[in-house]
């Protein structure tokens, strides 16, 4: 009954092509951000800032490198978890190497060493399409999951073999390493998503966004119209990496504090690819829903029986969770074959034309 | 035509005149309403009735709901996002809605879709093999349709063991149709026939379904935008706008009507309009708009 657009008259193409062209998408999107870095940081209990909170906004960064790639261009990949292995493996050398530079330079730079190695990865893509692409970045996955393992100068030959986050401070706040808080943490890590995100919606719905939807609806007519393909996949392929390996520097220098290789394998991987899938391809709102779902739904299932008081041996909730879970997961995709983000937006279409079916 | 049937039927038969009404009809459609994406509404109630052993073509603009209303008819909305949200369909005095398509298939309605789509890796003849898939009937029968199909349609003979992908457009409608005719059909629902081709494979095509009709006893509901083609092989025709019918009668009828001449055949007052007046030529009106 809230949700109309009556009365909102539009008299330039700008206001009608914005992105919340509506004033209460535009309300409800300051809200979501003012209770985001307002609200939270005060009343959140640390466990929920850091077992939630944090992973959820890192891996929805790292579902938008993705859908960017996926969604937008049409190029699937599976190469994604080795991408964000680079991003933090390359934020690792670099603070280790300069460490009087501000932190938030090495985390973001870090991203550029990915773009880069995800554009020789990428090069396939010129040749090989679907699921031939999706085997050929494989072959990346496998490839830097054996070179952050075998290559010790990554990790500045730690006899450990994994990176240990130094303590960084920003204006005199440890924001990285044992002594910063979970707050500061995410606050840092709330700040670059919410603006990488930004970022990401202007590329989508610009000129090279275009691109890459025409590139991924049918290559033949985007070249037809003069759209340079291998330009094209290939920004697309350094775009999506760049956000992965932002993604995963902040995973291990802002959540994990420390990381082995194995946290950046196929698994990862396949996490952030279906992400991607049950959130929706082809929408930046669906890679957060894809994240909320797969990371935030099963610590719910998890803590909710001991919050209500149910006596629950911790190996039967794991179990159960991981029923739960794959079931609502089916569930969702039975619901709605193209993702989450599909179903609110018929949601909203349907409250528009509230109470006529249509 | 409709009456003509009704008379013999219940000389014949000697039953009531709406049951032998509902006998002569193999295609009912009453009232129906489709709905795409749950919000938005393409078919508006559309009503119309195809004669056991008629032609009917369904003529209308781009966008009109023609595609839609035989993709109805077929229950394969579905993949689209749509569905049928009021009325009824009825194919030789079953509803279709409770069906699935490869039952409607089974029981004699089969839909040739817009754009061919023959399976372009298998052989012509493999293509119309495959169009024998719900034949219960063994080999034998299979055998002798396939050379009723190769005497409709000499041009497939020639190519059988080419790969369909790579024959012409005509071709390629050709073996669509006659795959679709391997399932000994009752009714086949042909969207846009003459969809890129060349005016004499058109009219080849026509020829052919008229030839179907007549010899097979096959019934059509053909949707078209070649008002002129389709309305010289039908014997009735409704138009649809904007997802209305908006006017039906004998084909004949609707040939001479000034309406349907101005707006479909490009013909005004009696003679054909010139390309040089084109730009000045306005809609008088639009039905039910």
């Amino acid at each position: 009954m809230l949700y109309r657009e009556v009365g909102q008259y539009k008299t330039t193409y700008e206001a009608d092509h914005a992105i919340f062209p509506l004033l209460q998408d535009r309300i409800g999107i300051a809200v979501i951000l003012a209770i985001a870095f307002l609200f939270v940081p005060f009343t959140a209990s640390d466990f929920v800032v850091n077992s939630m909170l944090i992973p959820i906004l890192i891996f929805a960064l790292a579902a938008i490198g993705l859908n960017l790639l996926t969604g937008y261009a049409g190029l699937i990949s599976l190469g994604t978890g080795g991408f964000m292995g680079v991003g933090a493996y390359g934020c690792y050398k670099l603070a280790t190497a300069f460490p009087q530079v501000n932190i938030l330079v090495p985390i973001l730079l870090s991203g550029f060493f990915s773009a880069a190695v995800g554009v020789v990865f990428g090069l396939p893509s010129l040749r090989i399409k679907g699921f031939y692409l999706a085997v050929a970045t494989l072959a990346s996955q496998f490839f830097l999951s054996w070179c952050f393992v075998r290559v010790p100068w990554l990790v500045n030959y730690n006899v450990s073999g994994a990176i240990e986050v130094p303590t960084r401070t920003f204006f005199g706040i440890p924001i990285t390493g044992p002594n910063a808080t979970a707050t500061t943490r995410y606050l840092v890590v709330l700040a670059v998503v919410v603006a990488m995100t930004w970022l990401a919606s202007n590329l989508v719905h610009g000129r090279i966004g275009r691109m890459w939807m025409a590139v991924r609806d049918m290559d033949i007519a985007a070249e037809l119209i003069g759209i340079r393909l291998y330009r094209t996949k290939l920004l697309a392929f350094a775009v999506s990496s760049f956000y992965a390996g932002v993604a995963g520097a902040m995973l291990v220098f802002l959540w994990l504090g420390a990381s082995e290789a194995d946290s950046f394998d196929i698994n990862a991987s396949f996490l952030v690819l279906f992400m991607v899938i049950i959130g929706g391809l082809g929408s930046l709102l669906g890679s957060y829903l894809g994240s909320v779902l797969i990371l935030g739904l099963p610590i719910v299932l998890r803590t909710l029986p001991g919050s209500l008081g149910v006596p629950l041996n911790s190996a039967t909730v794991e179990h159960l969770q991981f029923m739960i879970v794959g079931a609502l997961i089916i569930l969702f995709l039975i619901v709605e074959p193209n993702g989450l983000a599909r179903l609110w937006q018929i949601g909203k279409q349907k409250l528009r034309v509230w109470p006529f079916p249509y | 035509m409709l009456h003509v049937d009704r008379m013999t039927l219940v000389t014949e038969l000697e039953v009531k005149p709406e049951v032998a009404a509902a006998a002569a009809r193999i295609l009912t459609l009453n009232n129906v309403e489709v709905v795409y994406d749950h919000v938005i509404l393409v078919l508006k109630g559309v009503s119309l009735d195809v004669a056991r052993g008629g032609i009917v073509a369904l003529l209308g603009a781009n966008g009109a709901g023609k595609s839609t209303t035989l993709k109805a008819i077929s229950n394969l909305l579905h993949a689209e996002r749509g569905e049928v949200t009021k009325g009824s369909i009825v194919f030789d005095g079953e509803e279709v809605k409770a069906r699935a398509p490869n039952e409607l298939v089974r029981s004699g309605c089969i839909q040739v879709m817009e754009g061919r789509h023959c399976f372009e890796h298998l052989t012509v003849e493999e293509n119309l093999l495959t169009g024998a898939y719900t034949r219960r009937d063994g080999a034998a029968g299979i055998r002798r349709d396939l050379d009723l199909v190769y005497s409709y349609f000499p041009r497939l003979n020639e190519r059988r063991n080419a790969l369909a992908g790579y024959t012409s457009g005509g071709e390629q409608q050709m073996c669509a149709l006659g795959r679709a005719l391997m399932s000994r059909p009752k009714m086949i629902l042909l969207d846009e026939p003459s969809m890129g081709l060349a005016p004499q494979i058109v009219e080849e095509i026509f020829e052919i379904v008229h030839r179907l009709n007549e010899k097979e006893g096959v019934s059509f509901l053909l949707a078209e935008q070649n008002a002129n083609m389709a309305l010289k092989y039908a014997r009735y025709g409704y138009i649809l706008e904007n997802g209305r019918i908006v006017m039906d009668g004998e084909a004949k009828a609707l040939r001479e009507n000034e309406d349907v001449k101005e707006f479909y055949l490009g013909i005004a007052e009696g003679k054909r309009k010139s390309f040089r007046n084109a730009k000045h030529y306005k809609r008088r009106k639009r039905w039910l708009a």
